[in-house]
């Protein structure tokens, strides 16, 4: 009987913690922030600045154009690579067309993956790489550019470490990161792109994301 | 009565025998397969994943068995040297380029034993002693 109590007890308990976990909590807001004041209507209101990715522009597979603006209005996910990589690409492109398939029609979601390797990586090498990939439209896209503007937005913006060391397989080491990005280009999250777990809490962070409501945008 | 239980117990004897006997390449098969498993873990599986299926059409899967079995000999040289050219797997063209790995002739061996033996495929050990030979006739 006592066994039994202490049974419902733990049950109890258990479905408690459930309960409370399940309610969804907002996903965090990376990077620097500053409160700003301005006054509207009479009205002095604070507001909070969020760091967001700065403008940019690189060319895809396909050879078009693509600026921060080709991303407006859209969630994104973001990492580096280059196609001769032999260590840890193939993994992050295995979990990433994970992400692929997961969102590939549902017209809000993208992917760019940033070449470190220019110089080697051209737009046809792209193309290439991507169809043998099986990706094709628009949802992905392989971005080249030149080596500094891309090395720039990594460090700086997308907080993913990438730098040039020749004495690594492959001549480059990066950290495999995937960087969530909202349609605020706010920064989201950053998971192990070699990790299929972490992989997968993304592809439910951007479900998460899809549902959040337009009004948050905070300019 | 008595005569019954010395042949039970010197049939027992004879199995016992026999199953250790017939064990000796089954132990050798086993050492090599599992230590095969972890070096395939380090130096394989990012590009041929897991479960052997490879990358889309950029990296070949390992699950084709009979292109694994004609070109038996030819492995190890695959895995020393590295391999490029356009080859077929699964009636699909790959063209890319495998990286050197410079494994032990010992290495090479059990991780072959490893994927000719996961994956669908039966090629049964191939140990050291093969893996030497093979080498010997790398181009």
């Amino acid at each position: 009987m006592r066994k039994l109590a202490l049974g419902i007890l733990i049950f109890v308990l258990w479905n408690a913690c459930k309960f409370g976990s399940g309610d969804k909590k907002m996903l965090p807001i990376y990077g620097s922030r500053e409160p700003v004041t301005k006054t509207i209507n009479g009205k002095t209101i604070t507001d909070t600045i969020y760091q967001t990715i700065p403008k940019f522009k690189f060319v895809n597979q396909y050879g078009d154009s693509i600026s921060n603006k080709s991303l407006d209005g859209q969630i994104y996910v973001a990492d580096f690579f280059f196609t001769t990589c032999p260590s840890i690409c193939p993994v992050m492109a295995r979990n990433m067309l994970n992400v692929y398939n997961a969102f590939k029609n549902s017209g809000d979601v993208k992917i760019i993956s940033h070449t470190i390797d220019p110089k080697h990586d051209s737009v046809p090498v792209l193309k290439k790489y991507a169809d043998k990939l099986g990706v094709s439209g628009n949802t992905w896209w392989f971005l080249q550019g030149k080596k500094e503007d891309i090395y720039q937005i990594a460090e700086k913006n997308y907080l993913v470490a990438v730098k040039k060391d020749s004495s690594a397989a492959g001549g480059y080491i990066h950290a495999g990161y995937f960087v969530l990005i909202d349609k605020q280009k706010r920064i989201r999250g950053s998971y192990d792109g070699t990790d299929p777990k972490q992989v997968d809490q993304l592809i439910a962070d951007i479900k998460q994301l899809q549902q959040e409501p337009d009004q948050i945008i905070v300019q | 009565m008595k005569l019954k239980a010395t042949g039970i117990l010197a049939a027992l004897i004879l199995i016992l025998y026999l199953a250790s006997c017939e064990s000796d390449a089954g132990i050798e098969f086993k050492r090599y397969y599992s230590t095969g498993a972890l070096v395939y873990q380090t130096h394989c599986q990012n590009c041929h994943a897991a479960d052997g299926q490879g990358l889309s059409d950029l990296i070949p899967p390992l699950t084709d068995s009979s292109y694994l079995k004609n070109n038996k000999g030819a492995l190890a040289c695959f895995i020393k040297s590295g391999l490029m050219g356009p080859i077929t797997i699964n009636s699909k063209a790959f063209d890319d380029v495998m990286p050197a790995n410079d494994l032990s002739p010992m290495q090479i061996a059990q991780v072959l034993t490893y994927v000719g033996n996961s994956f669908g495929n039966k090629l049964n050990t191939i140990n050291q002693q093969q893996v030497e030979a093979d080498l010997g006739k790398c181009r």
